[in-house]
């Protein structure tokens, strides 16, 4: 496709006033975006095959998702744990590593924060604060560097590793949860003692969204600045392009590997942490919500760009956030977002297919000499 | 003689659990061998079987016939292999992304349609009592045998003899070790690899069928606690054999078995961990047989997780 758009370019004479670099860039961007589309337009059919109204649908999920203050209030608090959760996927991926389980990641670092409370709760307000983002970043940072460790150091696939340790890390939640931490006053539902009212995270003045928000923005800021302007980002972008060339280059592969996994995990510890003392207030089961498995389906459409998660993790927020206004309005049934999810993935990973080879903005490129 | 077997009674329960839990394993990893074999791997099984639990138990209450529901979970995984054979014959795209995508997609797709069957009772897969000759309950209930397990033996068995002495079975290594060979060949690559991850997406069908209609035997959400993503962990495991697949299965069915063998005699702490068992037993096995520096043998030469 590429090549016959090169060469017959030339002898159409491109009248554009992009330089390639750029169309490139546009086409980049564009590409998910359709994708994305395509994905709600195959979703829509689907509903209208059940004889429901995909507008109507789309007009709740914007009325319940962006529609009002109080409705981006509800998403931007989801989004917080979607964006960090997300970079647990992204970061790793950097250097063709595909991690999957971050759900664990964020399920152990609100266990950590939990037993940070139970174990030392006379630890003034910021202090515990601070104590309990080390513990829950440790935490998250362990288990899934750990899976970059097994990579580096055993050859274990990182993907299959990854998603069990997620399913162990939920049974050690549940064995610490109804067992060693918990407060013998959680009656229905175990939990870790109730964190110390000084520790309790607020929210961002006049947005009315915990601080989970900010760290997750900034997270993925910070992301950004690592992967595209750093030697260690530039580094790891090569890994992640051709693991035998890095390592003739003498780039450390493996301490790499490592590296970008354990902060992956630890941003999804995180996570978890602000569920832990933004919103439940204590650790408990209610940390398996789900978030690390949409975070995959965030970084993917991002494309792993820490900048593009941003925007990403705020739709699919909005989307899992009307998903209750969906149910009962609608009569449709609480997996409708996650079938939704899968539409809109699967057309993101077929869009690859034609990323970098069906070039539609050749026409608006400066003539080359 | 008392009914009161003591200690025994755990050897008794995870030799039964084993027996019990091992069939969807059987199936899965049997059918995902298939696949891997012809050089691509399909991690969208645990969606498969999800999703063959929902129509499986769907058509059996329909229909009143759980034989029925069967082979409606086995045609619905066949679509599911046959979407991603054909999804991942596009150039660039990845496999092991798409089996995440699909595993995603089934799940959703599963609990979406299952949703007004979580109530209804569906009848279930009959089963074959080889313990009526003693008289201990424990004895009989361990093994009170289905057909589905006697049917996945079988099945190991018959896809080990068919990879190793038929011409679809060479046809499928061939394609699985070396691509290039295979089309030197005159091998349609691509076409044996869609009907590969057909079949497997078929087997795991079967296998979702055997955990809403026989054990646990109801339709749930919960009903998969990824024993389609531990089946793809078990392939690697048994080294792509079929059989090795029906062993490594029975060992994980007696891991998963652990738990609830132990609290049967009264031990109840830690519970969960016995729980995460089976987890951990993967993980340890898939620590225990990678290597960083040499390829494992026997894998397949074009399988991407290998390379």
């Amino acid at each position: 496709m590429s090549m016959q758009a090169e060469l017959a370019a030339p002898a159409a004479g491109r009248a554009g006033f992009l330089s390639e670099t750029t169309a490139r860039r546009i086409e980049a961007v564009i590409l998910p975006l359709a994708a994305l589309l395509a994905g709600m337009i195959a979703f829509a059919i689907f509903l209208a095959f059940l004889g429901k109204s995909p507008l109507d649908f789309y007009l709740l999920v914007y009325k319940a998702g962006f529609g009002t203050a109080f409705s981006w209030t509800n998403t931007l608090a989801r989004a917080a744990p979607l964006l960090l959760a997300a970079l647990c996927v992204a970061l790793p991926a950097r250097l063709g590593l595909v991690i999957i389980g971050g759900e664990g990641a964020i399920v152990l670092g609100g266990v950590a924060a939990g037993a940070v409370a139970t174990l030392v709760p006379g630890l003034p307000g910021p202090a515990g604060i601070i104590a309990m983002a080390l513990a829950a970043a440790a935490a998250g940072g362990l288990w899934i560097g750990g899976v970059g460790a097994l990579r580096h150091l055993r050859g274990v696939n990182e993907t299959i590793a990854s998603l069990l340790l997620a399913y162990i890390a939920i049974a050690l939640m549940n064995h610490l949860v109804e067992g060693l931490l918990r407060d013998p006053a959680s009656l229905n539902k175990p939990s870790t003692a109730p964190l110390p009212e000084t520790w309790r995270i607020g929210e961002i003045p006049g947005l009315g969204v915990h601080w989970g928000l900010a760290v997750g923005i900034l997270a993925c800021i910070a992301s950004w600045v690592l992967i595209e302007r750093t030697t260690w980002g530039f580094a790891a972008r090569i890994v992640g392009g051709n693991v035998r060339a890095a390592q003739i280059q003498g780039l450390p592969a493996g301490l790499l590997a490592i590296g970008f996994t354990a902060l992956g995990g630890a941003f999804a510890g995180l996570a978890g942490m602000f569920e832990v003392a933004a919103v439940h207030g204590s650790a408990n089961a209610s940390l398996a919500a789900g978030y690390g498995y949409t975070g995959i389906l965030i970084a993917f459409l991002a494309r792993h760009n820490g900048l593009a998660i941003i925007p990403a993790a705020i739709l699919f927020a909005g989307f899992e956030a009307s998903s209750g206004l969906v149910q009962r309005r609608l009569a449709l049934p609480d997996a409708t977002v996650l079938v939704l999810e899968g539409m809109v993935f699967i057309a993101i990973l077929l869009s690859d297919t034609l990323q970098d080879r069906f070039r539609f903005l050749a026409f608006l490129e400066r003539r080359q000499k | 003689m008392t009914d009161d077997i003591g200690l025994w009674g755990v050897p008794l329960a995870i030799l039964g659990g084993a027996i019990r839990v091992s069939t969807p394993f059987i199936f899965v990893s049997v059918g995902e061998c298939l696949t891997e074999r012809s050089g691509r791997i399909n991690l969208g099984l645990e969606g498969t079987l999800v999703f063959g639990a929902m129509s499986g138990y769907a058509v059996a209450y329909h229909t009143g016939s759980p034989w029925l529901g069967t082979l409606a979970a086995a045609f619905a995984g066949l679509l599911f292999g046959l979407l991603h054979g054909f999804i991942c014959k596009l150039p660039r795209v990845n496999d092991i992304a798409i089996g995440i995508a699909l595993m995603i997609f089934g799940t959703g797709l599963a609990f979406f349609f299952g949703k007004p069957y979580v109530q209804p009772v569906a009848p279930d897969l009959p089963a074959i009592p080889l313990g009526f000759w003693s008289s201990l309950p424990q004895v009989q209930a361990a093994l009170n045998i289905n057909v589905l397990f006697i049917a996945g033996i079988a099945l190991a068995f018959a896809a080990s003899w068919m990879l190793k002495n038929t011409r679809i079975g060479l046809t499928i290594r061939v394609v699985g070790d070396s691509a290039d060979a295979a089309r030197a060949l005159g091998i349609n690559v691509n076409r044996v690899r869609l009907w590969s991850t057909a079949a497997g997406g078929a087997l795991a069908g079967i296998g979702g069928a055997y955990l809403s209609l026989y054990y646990p035997g109801s339709w749930n959400e919960g009903i998969s606690s990824g024993q389609g993503l531990m089946a793809v962990a078990l392939v690697i495991f048994a080294r792509w054999s079929p059989v090795n697949c029906l062993y490594a299965s029975l060992l994980f069915g007696g891991a998963g078995a652990l738990g609830p063998a132990l609290q049967s005699v009264g031990v109840s702490s830690g519970y969960y961990l016995f729980y995460a068992a089976p987890y951990a037993l993967t993980l340890g096995l898939l620590v225990a047989t990678s290597s960083r520096t040499r390829a494992m043998p026997s894998a397949p030469g074009e399988l991407s997780i290998i390379k």
